[in-house]
C-alpha cells in the first residue's frame, strides 16, 4: 500500500478527491432518477408528454422531429428518423431532426448507457403514432368520414374516392399541443416500410465529402479562437505567468487568468496555439505528488476506503468442487476521441450560448449556470456533433473553458479546442478496477459455488454539479468537487454486469465502491461491465476446462434465458465452433449488457506468436439480439466497432502516470489498435426479435469481445492472464522459453 | 506570399510561411475535411495529398506546399456528386463518428492512384499511420476495396482478384 | 545484424579461388537424424538457448514480415540480387528437423549446412564461430523445441556465378578466421563475458565495422563504423562521433530500452536488435556494455544538457508539448523540426535535442537523411516514439539544405561531401525499415 488517505488529502485543490461517505444519490447513467414513472407513458414521454415537444409539422408538410438525445457517431439521427417516418407514414426525405438543445428540445438527460433508442426512440415512436392518429381524426372531421375509413400514407391522409389531404393542410396551431395518451396504435412489424431496414445513415455523405459535420467545423461570423493552458498535473497551482508579453503578440486578443485557470483568445487558430505555447513556457506551477505507484495500482485501489454492498446473495456459500479463482485488473483507460474536445461560446446580453458535443446539454446547462452564477434561462446549450464519444470525455470541460474565455470578449463567439496532450492528460478516464472471482465446479460440470467481488471508483462524475468541470476547480473561487455517484443496480456502475446471468445456485456478488479516486475518472463505454464480464467469462471458461466440458456447451447448460441461449448457439454455429486449425487459439464469451439490454456472444480465433507474444486476430464472429432492430446495418456497425475497440483495450491500452503526472499524453505513449492488429475478418449476425422492445446495443459487444479474446489467448498459450492489457510483453513473459 | 494549387485551382496564401497547412486549409480556405487530431503526425486525421503523396498537414508548414498540387477530400467530389472513393464509403456505410475518415480516404486515394491493384495487405500496411477510435476499420477496408474495384478498368478488375 | 553487402564481389574472386580451395570447399553431408523429441531437452537449457538466440538476432533474420517466427523467407537485398533467409524451425522436410547437433554446430561455426553446402556469409558465421560448445548445445535445444512449421523460402535470386556456392569456399579460405578471444588478465569476468557475446553471437562488428571489397570485415579497423541496409552503423568506441561519449551505463540503457536521453532512439536495423536485447537477462547486456565501453570513449565534447527538472516551474507537457518558435518564417528547421526537437519533452517519446544527435555529428549523412525522409513511422499497438517523415513534401534540394543546416548548427563537423548521393540513395530505397523498436514502454 503506497497511497494513504493522508497523501490523497494532502493535495488541497487537487483533483484527487476525498468525500464524506454520504450515501450516493440514486441516479442512473442517463441522469434520470430511479423511481416510479410519473405518468405511465412510454419512454421519455413520461417526462415530456406534449406531442409537439417531439414532432412538429409545418404548413408545407415538412416534419421536424425533436430529441433530447445527441448523435455521438452511433447513427442515432438516422435511427430516430426511421422510427418517426414509419409511424408518421411520411417519407424520410420530408423529415428533419433537431437534437439536444436546451432552447428547443425535451430534457432527456445524458445520451448514455445505450438508452437513446429505448428512451427517445420509444417516445418519438409513440408521439409519431399519436400525431398520425390526430391528423387522421382531423381529416375525418373535415371529410365527414369516419376515421376507420381513412389511412395515412406518404405524408397525407387518404380517404374513399381518392380523397387526399396533406399533413401540412391538416395541421393547426393547437393540434399537436396535446399531451400523449398511454396507448398508441403502433404499426405492426409485418407492415414496416422503413423500420428494420438498413437505411443509409443521413450523416455519412457530408462526413465523406468535407461537409460541415462537426462542432470543429462551425464558423459563426466574428469567430475567435482560444486555447487553454492546463496545469502540468492534478492539483497543480499556477504561481506566475507572463501574461502581458503574450497579450502584446500580434493577433492576440486577450489572456484570461482566473486563479489557476489560464487561457488565451486570438484572432486566428494558429496564433492562439502559438500564444498558448508562449504562455505555457512562461508559466510556473507548484505541483503535488499525489498519485499512486502505477505499477501497484490494483493494490492502491483495493486499499482505498470503500462502501460495500452485497448485490447478490443466492443459495449457500462453500459448495464443493474444483476451485478456480483469480483477480482481474484493468488500468485506467482513455476515451481517446480522435478529435480533441471543442466548444464554442458566445456571450450576449448577460447570457451565454454554448455549442458543445457534451452528452448532456441539460445537465451541462445546470453546471455552467452554477459556474457562471447565472440563472438557468441565461444559459443555452446546444449539442453539436464531435468526434466519436464513448462516455464522458473532455466535452463538458471544454464547454466550461469556452464559456469562461468568451465572457472576456462578449459579443464574439469563441472556439476552444483542446490540444491532443490536454485531451490525453485531462479527460476523465475509464477508472482502474479490480475484480476477483472464486468459483467451484463439480465433477459433473455444475457450478457449485460462485463469489465475485469488484472494487471500483465512480463511473459517474458528470456535470450537473459545477465542481465536475475542470475549470470550476481551477478558478480563484473554486467549486467543491462533485460528489461521486454510485450508480445503482440493476444497471450498476463499477458493478455493472457483475451479477452473472448464469443460473448458478450458490452465488454471492459484492461491490466495493471507492469514493476516492486516484485519477480523474468517469464513464466509459460499458462502465464496469467490461472488466466484470472479462472476470466472469474467463472464469466460466476455466471452470468448463476444469470439468472437461466444451466452453459453449458449458455455458448453455447454465443459461436459462432462452434468448441468451439462442445468441450463444447462433455465434457458435456461425463460427463453426469445435472445428478449426490445430495451432490457433479459440475463445468464446457471452453477456447480456447490464443483464437488461442486448444479448451478445462473440467467438474469436487468434494466432499467438510464441516468440514475441504478439496476438493476431484471425476471425471474429458475433451474434446479437437487440430486440426489435431499427437499422440492422447500424446494429452491425456498432457491434463491429465495439469488438475492435474492446480488442484495443484488451491488447494495448493503459493510462501511464508517475507519482505526479499523467505521462501518456499522446498516441506514442498511449498506443491503441492500428491496422496491423485489425482482425482478418469480423462477422456480425443479428438474431431477430421483431416483436420485442428495442434494446440498447452500443455497448453490448465490449465485454464479450474482450473476454472472448482473453479466452482465445488462454487457449492458444495455455496461460490465463488476468492483468489487462494483455500486451505482447506480458504474453511473452508468461510463455517463457 | 506563397501560392498553391488547391483542388485544381491556384490560390494565394496569406498565412505566415511557417503556419501548418492544416490551419491554412481550415481557416483561410474554409475547408472542413482535414481535421486536427493530434498535431504530431501520430493519427492521420489531417492527411491531405500533395503531388500524389499523402502527408500530415498538421506538421507541414504551408511554405512546403508552395506551387504544389494540394488535394483535400473536397477535391474528390461533393455530397451531391460524390467521387468513386466517396461513393464507396457511402455504399459501405464506412463511418461511425467519421472524424478519422477523411484522412484515411486521402491516403487511400494516393495509394489507389499509384497502385490501383493494391492488395489487401498493401492497403492495411498503408493505413498503419491512421487511427480510428470507433473501430470502423473493417468497413474502411471494405470501402477502399470497393473503390479500387470500381475505379479499375473491368478487365484488370476481373483478372486481378 | 544482416550484412547485405557482404557478397558484393565475391563472385569475381570466388571463382578464381575455387580451385585452390577445393580441399576446403568440399564438405561432407552429415547424416540426417530422426527429429529429436522436444521433451528430450532440458527446459533450463532451452531457456538458456532462448536468451542466446536473442543475442544472436536469429529471429530477426529468419522471420519474414508477418511470417511465423523462424520460418525464414526474409528477403536480404544485395547489389547482386536477393537472398532469402532459411527455415530454421525443426520441420523435418523444410526446416532443420533432421539436423544433428553436430550439423547444427557446423552450420553455426563454419557456414556449411547439413547437406554440405556452403552458406552465404550474410549468415554471420564468421562471428558465430566463437560460440562455445555449451552455448551451441543450448541453441540447438532451443531451436529443436520450437513449433515445426513447414515453409520454404523463395529461391535466392543471384546471377551466375554467385549462385555457385562453391565460390564461397574461396571467400572462407581468405576471411574465415577463428576469433582471438584469449583471456586478458587486466579485465574482469564481466568484461570477458561481454567480449564473448559482442564478438560472437552478438556479431556487432558485422554492421559496425567497415568491410573490404570482397565484403569481409576489415579486422584492423574493427568498430570504425559500417553499413547495414542503407543505414550507417556508427563507429563504436574510440572512433565514435557521439556528441556525448557513451559509457557503460548509457550503453546498458540504450541496448535494453532502445533509447537513451543523451543519445536518442534506436532505429533502422538497430531497432530489432534492442528489441531482442530487451528480453535478455540484464547481466548479459551489462556485460556487452562493459566490453563495448572499454573500446574507448570517442571524441564527443558536448556538455550534456541538464536533465529536465521534476520540480516546480517545469513547462507543462500537457499544455502543448511543443515549444514556441519565434519568427520561424521560412527557416525550414524552425518550421518543421524545432517544435518537437526543442519541445523539451524527454525521450523516447519526445524528440531528442539535435545537439546530441550522432546522426548530425556523425561521419555519414545517410541516417539523418533516412530519418528526415521517412521519420519514425508508427508501428503496431506498442508505445513508441513516432516522428512524421517529410520525404513527401521536401524536395531533394530542401532535404540537402536542411541536412547541411543541421550539420552547421548542431554537428560541429565539416560539411558532408556526399550529401546529394546519400539523398538519392535514400530516396531509391524508400520505405526502409525506419522503424523504432516495437515497444518502449516495457
Ligand atoms: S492531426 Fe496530423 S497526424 Fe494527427
Ligand atoms: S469513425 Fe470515429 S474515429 Fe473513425
Amino acid at each position: 500500500m503506497t497511497l494513504s488517505r493522508r497523501t490523497v488529502l494532502a493535495g488541497t485543490g487537487a483533483l484527487v478527491l476525498a468525500f464524506s461517505l454520504a450515501p450516493a444519490r440514486a441516479q442512473t447513467e442517463t441522469g434520470k432518477g430511479e423511481g416510479p414513472r410519473k405518468r405511465g407513458l412510454p419512454g421519455s414521454l413520461d417526462d415530456t408528454p406534449r406531442l409537439d415537444s417531439w414532432i412538429r409539422v409545418g404548413p408545407d408538410g415538412a416534419v421536424t422531429v425533436l430529441t433530447g438525445k445527441a448523435e455521438l457517431g452511433q447513427g442515432l439521427k438516422t435511427a430516430l428518423l426511421q422510427i418517426a417516418a414509419e409511424e408518421l407514414k411520411a417519407p424520410l426525405t420530408r423529415l428533419s431532426l433537431v437534437t439536444a438543445d436546451t432552447g428547443r428540445t425535451a430534457d432527456e438527460g445524458y445520451t448514455a448507457a445505450s438508452h437513446s433508442v429505448q428512451d427517445s426512440g420509444t417516445a418519438i415512436r409513440h408521439a409519431a403514432a399519436q400525431v398520425r392518429a390526430l391528423l387522421i381524426a382531423e381529416a375525418a372531421g373535415r371529410l365527414g368520414v369516419p376515421a376507420e375509413r381513412l389511412r395515412a400514407e406518404d405524408g397525407a391522409v387518404l380517404g374513399p374516392g381518392g380523397a387526399r389531404i396533406g399533413y401540412g393542410d391538416l395541421v393547426t396551431d393547437a393540434l399537436l399541443t396535446a399531451e400523449a395518451q398511454t396507448a398508441s396504435s403502433l404499426t405492426p412489424a409485418a407492415e414496416y416500410a422503413v423500420l428494420g431496414r438498413p437505411v443509409p445513415r443521413i450523416d455519412i455523405p457530408a462526413k465523406v465529402t468535407g461537409g460541415a459535420a462537426y462542432i470543429q467545423d462551425l464558423r459563426p461570423p466574428g469567430l475567435l479562437h482560444a486555447r487553454v493552458v492546463r496545469p502540468p498535473s492534478y492539483g497543480a497551482v499556477l504561481i506566475e505567468v507572463d501574461a502581458a508579453a503574450v497579450e502584446r503578440l500580434p493577433g492576440v486578443v486577450k489572456v484570461v487568468r482566473d486563479g489557476t485557470f489560464l487561457g488565451v483568445v486570438a484572432e486566428g487558430e494558429w496564433t492562439a496555439i502559438k500564444a498558448m505555447r508562449r504562455l505555457a513556457a512562461s508559466a510556473r506551477w507548484r505541483e503535488t505528488a499525489s498519485l499512486p505507484d502505477a505499477a501497484a495500482l490494483p493494490d492502491a485501489l483495493r486499499a482505498l476506503p470503500s462502501r460495500d454492498s452485497t448485490i447478490l446473495e443466492r443459495g449457500a456459500a462453500g459448495g464443493a468442487g474444483t476451485v478456480v479463482e483469480g483477480t482481474f485488473t484493468r488500468p485506467y483507460l482513455a476515451h481517446g476521441s480522435i478529435g480533441p474536445s471543442c466548444a464554442i461560446a458566445e456571450w450576449q446580453d448577460g447570457g451565454v450560448t454554448v455549442w458543445s458535443h457534451s452528452q448532456g446539454v441539460f445537465p451541462l446547462r445546470r453546471a455552467l449556470a452554477g459556474l457562471l452564477h447565472l440563472p438557468h434561462d441565461k444559459v443555452r446549450c446546444i449539442h453539436a456533433e464531435g468526434a466519436g464519444c464513448y462516455g464522458q470525455n473532455g466535452a463538458d470541460d471544454a464547454a466550461a473553458d469556452a464559456a469562461l474565455l468568451a465572457r472576456a470578449v462578449p459579443g464574439r463567439p469563441v472556439r476552444v479546442q483542446w490540444m491532443r496532450e490536454q485531451e490525453h492528460a485531462w479527460e476523465p478516464f475509464g477508472p482502474g478496477m479490480v475484480a476477483s472471482v472464486r468459483a467451484a465446479v463439480t465433477p459433473d460440470g455444475r457450478v457449485a459455488d460462485w463469489t465475485h467481488e469488484v472494487w471500483s471508483p465512480s463511473h459517474m462524475m458528470r456535470p450537473g454539479p459545477p465542481g465536475a468541470l475542470l475549470a470550476a476547480r481551477e478558478i480563484a473561487e473554486p467549486f467543491p468537487p462533485a460528489p461521486p455517484v454510485a450508480l445503482a443496480q440493476p444497471e450498476g456502475g463499477g458493478d455493472r454486469n457483475a451479477i452473472p446471468l448464469y443460473a448458478f445456485p450458490n452465488a454471492r456478488v459484492v461491490h466495493h465502491f471507492l469514493p476516492e479516486m486516484p485519477l480523474r475518472g468517469s464513464s466509459m463505454r460499458s462502465l464496469g461491465g467490461y472488466l466484470n464480464v472479462m472476470a466472469i467469462e474467463s472464469t466460466v471458461d476455466d471452470l468448463a476446462r476444469a470439468a472437461g466440458w466444451d466452453p459453449v456447451a458449458f455455458r448453455l447448460r447454465h443459461l436459462t434465458d432462452a434468448r441468451a441461449g439462442a445468441v450463444v448457439e447462433a455465434a457458435a454455429k456461425r463460427f463453426g465452433w469445435g472445428r478449426g486449425p490445430a495451432r490457433a487459439g479459440r475463445g468464446f464469451a457471452f453477456a447480456r449488457y447490464k443483464n437488461l439490454e442486448a444479448y451478445c456472444a462473440v467467438a474469436v480465433e487468434v494466432a499467438v506468436d510464441r516468440e514475441t507474444g504478439r496476438v493476431g486476430i484471425e476471425r471474429v464472429v458475433a451474434a446479437v439480439d437487440t430486440g426489435e432492430v431499427v437499422n440492422p446495418d447500424g446494429v452491425a456497425n456498432q457491434i463491429e466497432g465495439g469488438i475492435l475497440q474492446a480488442a484495443s483495450w484488451t491488447l494495448f491500452e493503459r493510462v501511464a502516470f508517475d507519482r505526479t503526472r499523467v505521462t501518456s499524453v499522446d498516441w506514442s505513449a498511449y498506443p491503441i489498435l492500428r491496422f496491423s492488429a485489425v482482425p482478418r475478418s469480423v462477422e456480425v449476425h443479428i438474431v431477430a426479435q421483431p416483436d420485442q422492445p428495442f434494446l440498447g446495443v452500443a455497448e453490448a459487444a465490449q465485454g464479450p469481445a474482450g473476454a472472448a479474446l482473453a479466452n482465445a489467448i488462454r487457449d492458444a498459450t495455455g496461460y490465463r492472464l488476468r492483468d489487462l492489457p494483455l500486451t505482447a510483453g506480458r504474453i511473452k513473459a508468461a510463455l517463457g522459453a | 506570399m506563397t501560392s498553391m494549387i488547391l483542388n485544381g485551382e491556384r490560390r494565394a496564401v496569406r498565412a505566415a510561411p511557417d503556419t501548418p497547412l492544416l490551419y491554412v486549409l481550415r481557416e483561410e480556405f474554409g475547408l472542413n475535411a482535414a481535421k486536427y487530431g493530434c498535431g504530431l503526425g501520430q493519427c492521420g486525421a489531417c492527411t491531405v495529398v500533395i503531388d500524389g503523396e499523402a502527408v500530415f498537414s498538421c506538421v507541414t508548414p504551408v511554405m512546403l506546399a508552395e506551387n504544389r498540387q494540394v488535394t483535400t477530400l473536397e477535391g474528390l467530389g461533393t455530397a451531391e456528386a460524390p467521387g468513386p472513393l466517396q461513393r464507396a464509403f457511402i455504399d459501405a456505410q464506412a463511418a461511425q463518428c467519421g472524424y478519422c475518415i477523411p484522412g484515411m480516404m486521402m491516403r487511400a486515394h494516393a495509394l489507389l492512384t499509384r497502385d490501383p491493384d493494391a492488395s489487401d495487405a498493401a492497403i492495411r500496411a498503408e493505413l498503419e499511420p491512421h487511427l480510428c477510435r470507433c473501430g470502423t476499420h473493417m468497413r474502411i477496408l471494405r470501402a477502399i476495396r470497393r473503390a479500387a474495384d470500381a475505379m479499375r478498368p473491368r478487365s484488370t478488375a476481373e483478372a486481378g482478384r | 545484424m544482416r550484412t547485405r553487402r557482404v557478397i558484393a564481389g565475391i563472385g569475381i574472386f570466388g571463382l578464381a579461388a575455387a580451385g585452390a580451395a577445393l580441399a576446403l570447399a568440399w564438405q561432407p553431408e552429415i547424416a540426417p537424424v530422426p527429429p529429436p523429441a522436444p521433451a528430450s531437452f532440458d527446459p533450463a537449457l532451452v531457456r538458456r538457448g532462448a536468451d542466446l538466440a536473442l543475442v544472436g538476432d536469429c529471429r530477426t533474420c529468419h522471420t519474414a514480415p508477418n511470417g511465423a517466427a523462424f520460418t525464414g523467407g526474409l528477403p536480404l537485398p544485395t547489389p547482386f540480387g536477393t537472398l532469402y533467409s532459411t527455415n530454421i524451425t525443426p520441420d523435418p522436410e523444410t526446416g532443420i528437423g533432421r539436423w544433428s547437433e553436430a550439423a547444427f554446430a557446423r552450420a553455426l561455426r563454419k557456414g556449411v549446412d547439413r547437406e554440405g553446402r556452403h552458406l552465404y556469409p550474410a549468415f554471420p558465421y564468421d562471428h558465430y564461430s566463437a560460440t562455445s560448445d555449451d552455448d551451441v548445445r543450448a541453441l540447438y535445444a532451443f531451436f529443436m523445441t520450437r513449433p515445426a512449421i513447414a515453409a520454404t523460402p523463395p529461391p535466392n535470386e543471384l546471377p551466375f556465378p554467385l549462385n555457385i556456392r562453391l565460390t564461397l569456399a574461396g571467400w572462407k579460405l581468405l576471411f574465415l578466421r577463428p576469433r582471438d578471444l584469449a583471456p586478458d588478465p587486466t579485465k574482469d569476468a564481466v568484461w570477458h563475458r561481454g567480449r564473448y557475446l559482442v564478438e560472437g553471437l552478438g556479431h556487432c562488428g558485422a554492421c559496425h565495422s567497415p568491410r573490404n571489397l570482397l565484403g569481409a570485415e576489415v579486422v584492423s579497423r574493427a568498430y570504425e563504423g559500417g553499413e547495414a541496409e542503407g543505414w550507417r552503423a556508427y563507429a563504436l568506441g574510440a572512433a565514435s562521433r557521439a556528441p556525448v561519449p557513451w559509457d557503460e551505463a548509457a550503453l546498458t540503457q540504450y541496448l535494453r530500452e532502445g533509447f537513451h536521453p543523451l543519445h536518442g532512439v534506436a532505429r533502422g536495423p538497430m531497432a530489432p536488435v534492442v528489441e531482442n536485447l530487451a528480453e535478455v537477462p540484464r547481466e548479459e547486456v551489462v556485460a556487452m556494455a562493459r566490453y563495448l565501453a572499454s573500446l574507448g570513449a570517442g571524441s564527443g565534447t558536448a556538455t550534456p544538457p541538464l536533465a529536465p527538472s521534476s520540480g516546480p516551474g517545469q513547462a507543462p507537457q500537457s499544455a502543448g508539448i511543443q515549444a514556441a518558435i519565434e519568427g520561424a518564417g521560412t527557416d525550414l528547421y524552425a518550421a518543421t523540426c524545432a517544435a518537437c526537437h526543442e519541445g523539451g519533452r524527454p525521450p523516447p517519446f519526445g524528440g531528442v535535442s539535435l545537439a546530441l544527435s550522432t546522426a548530425i555529428s556523425g561521419e555519414s549523412p545517410r541516417n539523418l537523411v533516412n530519418v528526415i525522409l521517412e521519420g519514425l513511422p508508427a508501428r503496431g499497438g506498442t508505445g513508441q516514439p513516432i516522428m512524421p517523415g517529410f520525404g513527401a513534401v521536401l524536395t531533394d534540394a530542401q532535404v540537402a539544405s536542411l541536412a547541411a543546416g543541421l550539420r552547421r548548427r548542431f554537428g560541429g563537423g565539416a560539411p558532408w561531401p556526399d550529401l546529394e548521393p546519400a539523398i538519392r540513395e535514400a530516396r531509391a530505397a524508400r520505405r526502409l525499415a525506419a522503424r523504432p523498436a516495437a515497444s518502449m514502454t516495457r
